[in-house]
């Protein structure tokens, strides 16, 4: 009941997988389990219909009878209808830095607007636009204030009119003092509102007529039920808009509404929303998604978060060191913060082909980790050059200072010789493929789970 | 999410006739569109069943209770006999209230002062809006009432706290954004005490239900509850929002396991979305639903009764 898509059809797959031929009968029951997989991930029901009818009809053809592995082929098409039911590709919103670009953003109460704002304009601010946020929430309370403070984290800033409750005219002056302030990016942050709520809907059509918008974002929670066709079918009919926005995805809802939601537009997901801070935004990428809902995992990803978050200069220092082997407690300390930055592992796991579904998020000891950190924060930068120089006192003290025992520590210093050890073999022999071009992750993850890591290079 | 229309006197239509009208389009989907189709045929077939199966789906009832209804459907020998539309309305009638109805309980009191009332539940789903509305009903019965800011870590969300507080003329204590929940909730409970405070509501960060970190501070919030008021907190509301598909199941459950979860309350149920969850969760969990939420006024948070509600759901 609680197993997520991913899981359930990979169970699917896995009794198609093991049939040496594959007929009629069989594709009808595979279908089956598709369709109460979609139906438990939230996917509307007519979507559901479409889908599996599309899947049956290229299933049952030819296509599979023929195929050589049928599984796999049967595994295909199942992903390439998902990838066209959510759009296609990504479909990142194109942004003009020589001129003012508008994002209206809009949805139900508590779909997360203001906090997908915040993402919004911190991502766009690293890519060098400068960025402003207008709090047209004139309803809810301290909505406006919500919008300042999230301005004030992550570096942009905030346009409001104290008191007023024309939503309208607040979009107009603060696209003006945007003007004023050589903006390039102007989003507008408008109160959740109810799609049959007339008087509201209209209150937004006034806004985006007002502004002119260059894109008109519904922003819509990834847990959404059945009725994400209806409300987002409804913003589209009365407002119009030019994509989608997901939030919430970090949970474990099963994304159904993903599906839903681009079917019933038109439109594709451009952004998803996953974890609870500023950075925690992606684009969204069908294939990639329906890799994630296959359980197929998202290496992909992985290495992008792994770009943004590592500083290429400290990984290029780490690689020369990891080539002499010099490297060192302390470097090693850095390495296992700059992965930490990077999310949990958890988070990580999940983009790991094969361990996603198989690892509950509970089994990763996050606490673990915190203790390596207080282990090597404990001893002093000599014992962290030379670990060898480690006596029974010396791990007594660090064991107390860092709140361990004495086994913890040796487990730790073992556990680091043993890597520089393989690590000098795999110097001796040259290839390092993957770990060279990202070495810090490589090396900061092994050592953490060390026998992931080794998994994963095969 | 907005303040309620300029507090207008509470209108006189019985909650029977709100609730009704609130309901109508969620009504019209799901036993309207049913009763439709068992007009048309006239008799429980495999057909119809089908039909009726499709719509519980479409109005997120899930998979399983879906499956359950049905199959209680198929069994039950006055189903089968039914002649006509309104026999098997009655009997599929009887079948959802028996699943909503199993230990109904309002949110009453107990003789505990201070009261304590701790608020969980997901980021979004109107836990603020729903101890305001809680607020200003104790207020009119003449308690006294004690805001108190657990959320500190979203933005202004202690702001919204503090401004509902004042609208309801409640004591509100916070501490800045940022300080653990924990320390937020001693200092109230302690100042709830000397104040002779008669209810306590304490507003949580909304937190996914899969982010174990969270998970664990909601438990030592109630840890640190208890370490005051052994028996506190009275009260624990999993707020829910109708819009949320078979993921409210997910948060149920786990939310169930951190902290006594006593009671949920769904919100949003003034959408489109069919609040057919709301029949899932009565299905698979023995956690009454006591208040629902059926719109932004005052008078919309309403004590759940599961028997009008089915009511409602059937009426023309």
């Amino acid at each position: 009941m609680f197993e997520n898509l991913g899981k359930r059809l990979e169970g699917v797959i896995r009794k198609i997988r093991g049939l040496g031929t594959i007929n009629e009968t069989n594709i009808r029951e595979a279908v089956k389990d598709v369709r109460l997989a979609l139906l438990e991930a939230d996917v509307n029901f007519k979507v559901v219909k479409s889908f599996t009818q599309q899947v049956t009809e290229r299933a049952v053809g030819q296509e599979v009878l023929r195929s050589i592995t049928p599984g796999q082929q049967f595994i295909k098409i199942v992903f390439d209808e998902l990838v066209k039911a959510m759009g296609g590709e990504a479909k990142p919103p194109e942004f003009d830095p020589n001129k003012i670009n508008k994002v209206l953003l809009l949805g139900l109460q508590g779909s997360g607007k203001t906090t997908f704002a915040g993402k919004l304009a911190r991502r766009m601010l690293k890519q060098g636009f400068k960025p402003m946020l207008v709090a047209c929430d004139v309803h809810r309370a301290a909505a406006v204030h919500q919008l300042e403070v999230v301005g004030k984290q992550v570096g942009v800033p905030v346009f409001s009119i104290p008191g007023s409750t024309d939503a309208r005219a607040i979009a107009l002056r603060g696209l003006e003092e945007a003007e004023r302030q050589a903006i390039n990016l102007v989003i507008f942050d408008t109160a959740g509102r109810l799609h049959i709520d007339e008087v509201k809907m209209d209150e937004l059509t006034a806004i985006k007529q007002a502004v002119q918008p260059s894109y008109c974002f519904l922003v819509a929670d990834a847990m959404t039920g059945q009725d994400a066709v209806q409300s987002a079918a409804r913003f589209h009919e009365a407002v119009g808009i030019d994509g989608v926005c997901l939030t919430k995805l970090d949970g474990d809802a099963r994304g159904g509404a993903a599906l839903s939601v681009s079917q019933v537009t038109g439109r594709p997901i451009v952004f998803v929303g996953v974890g609870e801070k500023a950075d925690d935004l992606e684009l969204f990428h069908p294939d990639r998604m329906a890799q994630r809902i296959l359980g197929m995992g998202d290496v992909l990803t992985l290495v992008e978060k792994a770009q943004e978050t590592f500083d290429a200069e400290q990984a290029l220092e780490m690689q020369r060191k990891m080539r002499k082997a010099t490297f060192t407690l302390g470097d090693f300390l850095n390495q296992l913060r700059q992965v930490k930055k990077m999310g949990s592992f958890a988070d990580l796991l999940k983009y790991i082909p094969g361990l996603g579904s198989q690892i509950p998020a509970e089994a990763v000891d996050e606490k673990e980790l915190a203790h390596i950190e207080a282990i090597i924060c404990s001893m002093t930068p000599m014992e962290r050059e030379m670990p060898q120089i480690m006596d029974a006192s010396r791990k007594r003290r660090v064991a107390a200072g860092s709140g361990t025992t004495v086994a913890d520590v040796n487990a730790l210093i073992k556990q680091f010789e043993e890597t520089k050890k393989m690590l000098k073999k795999f110097m001796g022999a040259g290839g390092f493929g993957g770990a060279a071009r990202h070495p810090a992750m490589g090396h900061g993850m092994g050592h953490g789970s060390g026998k992931r890591k080794k998994k994963k290079r095969r | 999410m907005s303040e309620p229309n300029n507090q207008s006197p509470p209108e006189k239509r019985g909650f029977f006739a709100r609730l009704k009208e609130k309901l109508s389009r969620t009504k019209e989907s799901i036993v309207g569109r049913i009763k439709k189709i068992i007009r048309l045929t006239g008799k429980v077939d495999d057909a119809l069943l089908e039909q009726i199966e499709e719509i519980l789906l479409q109005g997120d009832v899930g998979v399983e209770t879906t499956t359950k209804i049905i199959e209680q459907l198929r069994q039950r020998e006055d189903a089968r006999k039914a002649e006509n539309a309104d026999q098997v309305t009655a009997v599929l009638k009887d079948i959802l209230r028996s699943i909503v109805e199993h230990d109904e309980r309002q949110l009453k009191l107990g003789d505990a002062r201070p009261y304590v009332i701790l608020v969980v539940g997901v980021n979004g789903t109107g836990k603020t809006t729903t101890i305001a509305k809680l607020a200003r009903r104790f207020r009119d019965q003449g308690l006294t009432t004690l805001l108190v800011a657990g959320d500190t870590f979203r933005a202004a969300a202690i702001e919204q706290l503090e401004i509902w507080a004042k609208r309801t003329g409640s004591d509100f204590i916070s501490q800045g954004m940022g300080s653990d929940a924990g320390s937020v909730c001693y200092d109230a409970l302690q100042a709830a005490r000397a104040r002779k405070i008669d209810v306590v509501l304490i507003d949580t960060a909304g937190r996914l239900h899969t982010k174990v970190n969270l998970m664990e501070e909601l438990k030592k919030v109630v840890r640190v509850i208890r370490k005051v008021i052994p028996e506190a907190p009275h009260e624990t509301l999993l707020v829910l929002d109708a819009t949320t598909g078979q993921n409210a199941i997910s948060q149920t459950k786990i939310f169930s396991e951190a902290v006594p979860v006593s009671g949920i309350v769904m919100t949003k149920l003034d959408g489109t979305a069919k609040g057919g969850i709301l029949i899932a969760i009565r299905d698979l969990f023995d956690i009454p639903v006591v208040m629902i939420g059926v719109g932004e006024s005052q008078e919309d948070l309403r004590d759940f009764d599961p028997a009008e509600f089915v009511d409602a759901l059937f009426e023309e």
